[in-house]
Order: C-alpha cells, then sequence, then structure tokens
C-alpha cells in the first residue's frame, strides 16, 4: 500500500476514533482514577489525595476500633445481580431458542419479516417498555386478571409488581432480540440435510437435537447469552421501575453513590468494578467462540 | 400457514407454539399501551370508551412540546455528526485488512459494550473536570459517541455487501478516486447511510440514562420528562406519550429497513 | 446529486453546531431568562406564568428528585441553572462549598412578609443566601377508613398490626426512611455509634417483609386507588391524598417527626443572577406564596399568604399542625460523614 493511501485512509478513520477515544476511552480512565481518590466532604472529590479506601470499602468495612472486618453487603448485591442476570438469560434461552429455530425453518421471505418483527421492540424506549410492564403486572392489571380468569391464582391482589420475578420479567423483555437473533444466524447457516441424514441413521428426537442441533446453535446461543446478560448486569432502569425498590442491582448501588451517598470514589470503583467484569466476560466468549476481537465481521 | 413439510425440523413439537408465545410477549404490552392511551377514563387503567382527548393534552403541555424539541434537536445533530464519522470511518476500514484493525473495531464497537450506567458516570466526571459547562451540547457530545456504532454497522455491512468489482471498473473508466467515490460508490452506500443514521437517530431519541447524568439546565429530553411522569404516577398522558414515542420508533425502523433493503 | 446533498446535510450539521453554542450557553446571560431547577411536581405551571407576565423574564423549569441529585449537578461546574430549591440542611452544604451566591435575600423588599422563625434559620441566620420557599412535615398517612383509628406512633408502620402487612409503602429516601425508625428507637438520627446504627437496622429489617414497596414517587396515586393503606408520606402529598380519599388520616408520631423547610438559593455559577433575585423577591409576596400553598400542599412563611389560600388548605391538621404536637417536630440535620456513612451502610445493607 503507498504512503499516500494509507494517510488518507488514516484520515478517514480518524474523527470516529477521534470521537470514541476523547469522549469514551478518556472519561473511562478518568473513572478508574477517580474511584482511588479521597472523597470530598460533601460529595465531589479531592484532586490529589489517592487512597484505596473505596476499593478496601467494597469487601471489608471499619469496626469501632477501625480494624477490618468482612462486610458482604455489596458482594450481595453484585451476587443478585448476577443471579438475576443470569435467570434473564436463561428465560431468554428457554423462550428465544425454539423461536430462533421455527424462524430458521420459514421461506425466505417470512424471515426477513419475522426478523423485522424480533428487533422492532428494541429501538422503542425502553423506558416506555418497561413503564408497559407496569400497567400490565400491577394490582387489577391485565396479568393479574388473566390468572384470576384461568383459576390458577386465588381471587386476591397477586402484588407481582415492585418483586424480583417482576424485574426478571422486565430484563427478559428488554433484551430478548438479542438472544433470537445471533442464534437465528447461526442456525440460518444449518443444512437440513443434515438433520435429514441423523434422522435417516436413527437418530431420535432428542439425539438429533443434542448432536447435530445444538453444536451448531452453540456459537448464536454463548453469543446470545452473553448479549442478554452483560446489559442484565448493568441494568438501572429496569430495577428502579419494577423493583419497587426494595432490593438494589448494581446500576442503582452506583447511582445511590452519586446520590444520597455522596461518595463519588466508591461510585466510581463499582462502576469501575462492573466495566472489568463485563469486558472480562466478552472477553472469555470472544476467546472461546469466535478468533476475531469484537466488530471484526 | 404454509408449512415447508420436507424440513425435517417438523419432527419437532411446540416450537411453534412457543413462537407465539414468544411474539405474544413482546408485543402485548405495547399493544395495551397503546390501547390504554385511547382510554376516555381518568384511571388509566379502567376502561371506559374511546377518545383521544390525552393526545390533545400531551399536545398542549409546554413542557413536554419543550422536551420534544430538545429531544429533536440532540437526535439530529448528534446523527449528523455521528453518521459523518461512521461513513468515513467504514470507507477507510473497507479498503482490506491492516494492523491494528480489529483493534480500530473494537474501539468503534466500544459504546456497544459499555453498560450504559458506567458510560453515563464516567462521562459526567470526565465533563466535570474539563469544565464542560453541562447543557444541551453536553447531551448532544454524549449521544454523538454512542451513536456511532450504530450507525457505523450498517454501512460497513452495506460496503461488505457491495461488489468491489463495480468500483475497480469505475475507477478504470473515470479519472481519479474521487469520481469514482461520487459517482458509484456513494449512489450504491447511500441506503446503507440512510439505514445507519436513521438508527442513530431511534438510538438517540430514546437515550434515557446517560442523558439524565450529562443534561443541564434546559436540557430536559422527552425521555428524561417520561421519566419524571412515570414516577410521579400511572396517567393517561403518561401512555399517550409513550405510545406516540413508540410509533414514531416503529415508523423510523421501518423506514430504515425499507431503505436497507433497497436495491439489494 | 448525492453528495451534494451530503455536503449540504454536513454544512446544515456544522451550521447546527455553531447556533448550538449560543443557544445553550451565550443566550442565557442575555436578559430575560430563568433557569429554575426544582423539586418535580412543586410548582404550579400558572404561577410561572404569572411570573412570566409580571416581569417580562421567561422561565425554563427543570426538575430533580432528591437534594442529592441537584447538589451533584451543582458540584459539576456551571450547570447554567439560575435558582434552585434544597432542604435546609442543603442549604448549609451549599455555603459551605461555595457553591450559593450571596444574595442578600434579608434585604430585598418583601422580605418582611416573612414569618418567624423562617426569617432566620440556624442553617442561615442572617437569610444571606437563601429565602423561604415551603415547609412541611415528614409523617404517614394511612386510610382510615380501612384501619380504623390507629395509635398516635411510629410502631403502627414498624411494627405493624396484622391488617397492614404488606399494606404499607415507605418512601424510597435514605434519608427520611431512617430518621424516622430513628426517632422509633429513640436513638440520634446522627448517630455515629454502631450500636446505634444496629437498632436502627434491626427495626427496618423487622419491618421490611410487611412493606409493600419502597417508593417517594405516586406516593397520592398509591393510596387513592386503594394499593396501600398506609405510605410514609410528607404532609403536603397527605393533603394532596386526602382530596382524593377523604379518609386518609395524615398522623404526627409521638416519637418524634421530621421538619424540614425548602429554599430558594441562586448557585454561585448562575448566569442570570439579578432575574433570579427578582424572582425570589417576587415569590415573597403573598398572592404569589398563597398560589405556590394551593398547588403543592404545603405552608409557606409569608404573612398575609392566608388570604388567598384555599378553606381546605387552612382547615387540614395535615398542613396546619395542631398547637398539642408543636414539641414533635425535630429540625433536619445535616450529621457528620461518619454518621453518614453509617447511614448508607444501613441503607445498602437493608436493600442487599
Amino acid at each position: 500500500m503507498t504512503g499516500s493511501a494509507t494517510s488518507k485512509r488514516f484520515l478517514q478513520i480518524a474523527p470516529a476514533l477521534a470521537i470514541i477515544g476523547f469522549f469514551m476511552l478518556a472519561p473511562l480512565g478518568l473513572m478508574a482514577y477517580v474511584s482511588i481518590l479521597e472523597k470530598g466532604l460533601n460529595g465531589g472529590v479531592v484532586w490529589d489525595l489517592h487512597t484505596s479506601e473505596a476499593y478496601v470499602n467494597f469487601i471489608f468495612e471499619r469496626d469501632l476500633d477501625d480494624s477490618l472486618i468482612l462486610n458482604t453487603d455489596y458482594l450481595q448485591i453484585f451476587a443478585r445481580s448476577f443471579g438475576l442476570s443470569l435467570l434473564t438469560a436463561a428465560l431468554a434461552l428457554a423462550i428465544g431458542f425454539p423461536t430462533a429455530l421455527y424462524m430458521s425453518m420459514q421461506p425466505e421471505g417470512r424471515r426477513n419479516l419475522l426478523i423485522f418483527l424480533v428487533t422492532i421492540p428494541f429501538w422503542t424506549n425502553l423506558l416506555v417498555r418497561n413503564y408497559a410492564w407496569i400497567l400490565l403486572l400491577r394490582n387489577g392489571g391485565l396479568v393479574e386478571n388473566l390468572l384470576h380468569w384461568l383459576g390458577i391464582a386465588a381471587d386476591q391482589p397477586l402484588g407481582l409488581l415492585y418483586t424480583p420475578y417482576a424485574v426478571s420479567i422486565g430484563l427478559t423483555y428488554s433484551y430478548l432480540p438479542f438472544m433470537v437473533l445471533p442464534i437465528y444466524a447461526s442456525l440460518e447457516k444449518l443444512d437440513s440435510r443434515l438433520i435429514e441424514a441423523a434422522f435417516d441413521l436413527g437418530a431420535d428426537r432428542r439425539r438429533a437435537l443434542l448432536r447435530v442441533i445444538l453444536p451448531l446453535a452453540a456459537p448464536g446461543i454463548a453469543a446470545g447469552c452473553v448479549l442478554v446478560f452483560v446489559p442484565a448486569l448493568g441494568a438501572y432502569v429496569t430495577p428502579e421501575l419494577l423493583g419497587g425498590g426494595k432490593s438494589m442491582m448494581i446500576g442503582n448501588l452506583i447511582q445511590s453513590q452519586f446520590g444520597a451517598a455522596r461518595n463519588w470514589p466508591f461510585g466510581a470503583a463499582l462502576a469501575f468494578a462492573l466495566l472489568t467484569i463485563v469486558l472480562l466476560a466478552m472477553m472469555v466468549y470472544l476467546i472461546r467462540f469466535r478468533r476475531a476481537p469484537a466488530g471484526g465481521h | 400457514m404454509r408449512v415447508d413439510v420436507t424440513n425435517p425440523l417438523w419432527r419437532f413439537r411446540g416450537i411453534r407454539a412457543t413462537t407465539w408465545v414468544f411474539f405474544a410477549y413482546l408485543y402485548l404490552p405495547i399493544l395495551v399501551l397503546i390501547a390504554l392511551s385511547f382510554n376516555e377514563n381518568r384511571l388509566a387503567t379502567i376502561w371506559s370508551g374511546f377518545s383521544t382527548q390525552w393526545y390533545g393534552v400531551v399536545l398542549d403541555n409546554d413542557d413536554i412540546v419543550r422536551a420534544a424539541g430538545n429531544s429533536l434537536i440532540v437526535a439530529s445533530v448528534s446523527t449528523l455528526a455521528a453518521t459523518l464519522a461512521a461513513t468515513l470511518a467504514a470507507l477507510g476500514m473497507a479498503k482490506g485488512r491492516f494492523r491494528g484493525a480489529d483493534g480500530i473495531s473494537g474501539l468503534i464497537a466500544l459504546p456497544l459494550v459499555v453498560p450504559e450506567i458506567v458510560t453515563a458516570v464516567a462521562t459526567l466526571l470526565f465533563f466535570i473536570l474539563i469544565g464542560f459547562k453541562l447543557g444541551l451540547l453536553t447531551v448532544i457530545v454524549a449521544h454523538t459517541v454512542f451513536c456511532i456504532p450504530f450507525a457505523y454497522l450498517p454501512i460497513r455491512a452495506r460496503l461488505e455487501g457491495m461488489d468491489k468489482a463495480l468500483g475497480e471498473a469505475a475507477a478504470d473508466l473515470y479519472a481519479n478516486d474521487w469520481q469514482a467515490f461520487q459517482r458509484v460508490t456513494l449512489p450504491l452506500l447511500w441506503p446503507g447511510i440512510l439505514s445507519g443514521g436513521m438508527l442513530a437517530f431511534i438510538i438517540s431519541l430514546d437515550d434515557f440514562v446517560i442523558t439524565y447524568f450529562v443534561a443541564g439546565a434546559g436540557a430536559t429530553t422527552l425521555p428524561v420528562y417520561i421519566f419524571g411522569m412515570i414516577r410521579i404516577g400511572i396517567t393517561p398522558e403518561v401512555n399517550a406519550i409513550s405510545s406516540l414515542m413508540l410509533i414514531v420508533s416503529i415508523l423510523f425502523v421501518t423506514l430504515s429497513f425499507l431503505i436497507g433493503r433497497m436495491r439489494r | 446529486m448525492a453528495f451534494k446533498k451530503l455536503l449540504g446535510s454536513v454544512a446544515c450539521a456544522a451550521t447546527l453546531a455553531l447556533t448550538m453554542g449560543p443557544l445553550t450557553a451565550g443566550s442565557a446571560q442575555a436578559e430575560g431568562e430563568l433557569f429554575l431547577y426544582n423539586w418535580s411536581n412543586y410548582f404550579p405551571p400558572d404561577l410561572l406564568k404569572k411570573f412570566e407576565a409580571d416581569t417580562g423574564i421567561k422561565v425554563t423549569l427543570d426538575v430533580y428528585d432528591s437534594n442529592e441529585t441537584m447538589l451533584a449537578k451543582l458540584q459539576a461546574g456551571a450547570s447554567g441553572y439560575d435558582v434552585v430549591v434544597p432542604s435546609d440542611y442543603m442549604v448549609k452544604i451549599m455555603i459551605d462549598e461555595g457553591l450559593a451566591e450571596k444574595i442578600d435575600a434579608g434585604s430585598m423588599s418583601n422580605f418582611a412578609n416573612v414569618m418567624a422563625p423562617h426569617n432566620a434559620q440556624p442553617f442561615d441566620p442572617e437569610r444571606s443566601y437563601s429565602a423561604p420557599y415551603m415547609w412541611g412535615t415528614t409523617g404517614f398517612t394511612y386510610d382510615s377508613a380501612k384501619t380504623g383509628k390507629l395509635e398516635n406512633s411510629w410502631k403502627e408502620v414498624f411494627e405493624p398490626r396484622d391488617a397492614l402487612k404488606g399494606q404499607i409503602a415507605m418512601l424510597n429516601d435514605e434519608v427520611e426512611v431512617y430518621n424516622a425508625a430513628a426517632y422509633y428507637v429513640g436513638v440520634s438520627k446522627c448517630t455515629e455509634d454502631s450500636k446505634d446504627a444496629q437498632k436502627i437496622l434491626d427495626v427496618l429489617e423487622k419491618q421490611k417483609p410487611f412493606v409493600a414497596t419502597y417508593n417517594s414517587d405516586g406516593t397520592i396515586d398509591r393510596m387513592a386507588a386503594g394499593e396501600v393503606v398506609a405510605h410514609m408520606q410528607w404532609n403536603g402529598a397527605s393533603h394532596r391524598t386526602k382530596e382524593k380519599l377523604p379518609s386518609a388520616t395524615y398522623m404526627y408520631p409521638k416519637e418524634g417527626i421530621t421538619f424540614w423547610a425548602d429554599n430558594f438559593v441562586v448557585p454561585s455559577s448562575a448566569p442570570n443572577k439579578e432575574n433570579a433575585k427578582t424572582f425570589i423577591n417576587w415569590m415573597m409576596a403573598p398572592e404569589n406564596a398563597a398560589m405556590a400553598s394551593n398547588f403543592t400542599g404545603y405552608m409557606n412563611a409569608i404573612r398575609g399568604s392566608g388570604a388567598f389560600m384555599d378553606d381546605s388548605l387552612k382547615t387540614d391538621p395535615a398542613v396546619v399542625m395542631p398547637e398539642e404536637f408543636a414539641d414533635r417536630l425535630r429540625p433536619n440535620l445535616n450529621c457528620s460523614p461518619a454518621a453518614r456513612e453509617l447511614r448508607n451502610k444501613v441503607w445498602t445493607r437493608l436493600k442487599k
């Protein structure tokens, strides 16, 4: 490649890199730096005092005599966020996998329509979608009436809203398309003759599923799980609106450090921890299932 | 529904039913919300008759109109900036592989990977440090950043789908790169650019968390305003404004989808 | 040609970006503008229109949901707001942090209307930095039609009788909930002793299974719709609940009840300081203060405003506190960092 072509290419890529580098990478670096600063008396930070206090506080707390004792509060909030995000990914997989399978065996024209239908809700406002679930789940809402009508639940207010279940339903709803699309993409390449052959060779449905379909769909399933798990872990709106403030997730904990707790360095440390976990999850996925790094198609 | 009986996957029962459940789950909340927005009753969840009055109430509310105006300004400016940067980057990246290409792809995709709350916190801290006055401009800058990958991906996909031979043939026929780009590449790329731009536009229009953190005086956008409304309570006004937002988004995605398929 | 169109849109974007600058920063300094940053649902839209008509100053209103959210925005430097509405303890913090502009509200023409004790508050004795807006209490409301008469005590909330279990909502507010629990167990709300904090946590954890939701928003609708039968609430919200649900009763618990006062403050970075002072002085006129009270359901601190206030407000014991409860009032305090840390730990542990 000639020098001028290289420099032209560089000039073309430069604006996007400059914007993301300056307004995304630099802020993330700054956030990591803030996490080792001393907190200001009334919020804010003291710019020239360094301390590892924020990270120590994550696991320990100071007793009256200033000795460190184990404090599992924050770990438990992280654990709950993990649990809820895993549950979300599992729910999304349970309903998303059969759907992707179904889509992959449609004639091509209908496939495109179905893909389009799957993506539409993703592009609509997250707040609005969660709000719609408030309407459905609240006492006297549609879901409760439906359960009463089916006779599944006793004729009394069920209190579905403001529970971890509501959060889970809302999270699954928010990120479902991320599960279906990658699985569909990997199944689309599935050669139906392969399954035909499996059945011809005497495989039953279970074996055909386990031996032929699942191995082929595995990269898609892995991608889907990561794509659902990662944003669910950092969710802020859904636990806020559907959880009723009874139990926090990481996102709410971070926000509260910039709010009532007025402890910015700790908030930054929590955000940095979350970022690390997310990037690690992405890396594990990339190393295990793909050779090329993110964005490389 | 017409069934491809030769496909052996039909031996798996229940997947069609699950698909129905899936789409019901996906669309029921949206439909219920839109239906309730036409409810005449002040109590948002009890149906008492059809009415469009709440849309009138919403469009009459100065604060909502101002917030919508802010949202449109932010989305327009950041979409233009992001799409321009994304188009250039996609063109630069399309000319064969080179050392560091993976790293650059990763960097462009970074805003998709980092949780919103983390971006929000980091960006706020950054604006404080460099003394950037919080306002509409900070919102626009923050939106431009996360709009870039959304604009970039469809353009990149379009470029990859394009016939390279066409560009080369053009390069043979025309005098220079510039004309080849102008007469051949750009018209072919145009659907990708429009499609990417529209996706960036709705992503910006819908963003809440990042805006909530970096907005300053007079920079309340529609989602931030709606968040305030939802927190005060469930009212028919919220149903109406939410439905409006839904419809605008769906309209844009549909357009983007149709344009993206143009001349394929 | 397509490329010309692209160039055209680039030019448009550039023009827009350039004009945005003045739009967000420049014009704020121009005459006739005021950026008000207030709690949500806490200022009557009609009153803003009246102010615009009276003074020709155009007001832009943004809202926040807690003192700390507002503080964080101001600590972010030049936020562009001209008037903010912090509570008592937050006024002190803003003064200490150098975020409040000295406006000498005490020498404004309408200040003579301000009643004691609001004319000289401990957080700003000379009223150099702040002027009063609304004041009220944080107690709780119950639906007496469903519960019968309750005892005047936080016990009804923290150790609810069977009829109330699962039917109680608390504010989702670290400070308010912690304070109420502190009154109930009889320790200082600014305690730095972890044993005291443990007592508070014990009460809150024991109560948690009976709480339907911790939520500071939509409290009025939640009570009116019968979702819960008791709600920790600010007294003005209680008054507005009663308008929809006549059997709603506000309680002044005998263990103590937080008394707070919200104030107008001009941030030191405000672009339109003169307009801000005009606004603050204008708000101390009896008629205007009364309009605000009629909307919010809280008492103002302005002498003579009663003549313009709704009767329902003046006769509601939730708004006008019966004299015999005076010794139950406890002022808001800005606790020490150590005490705040304990409080946040309790809150986090409650919600872990």
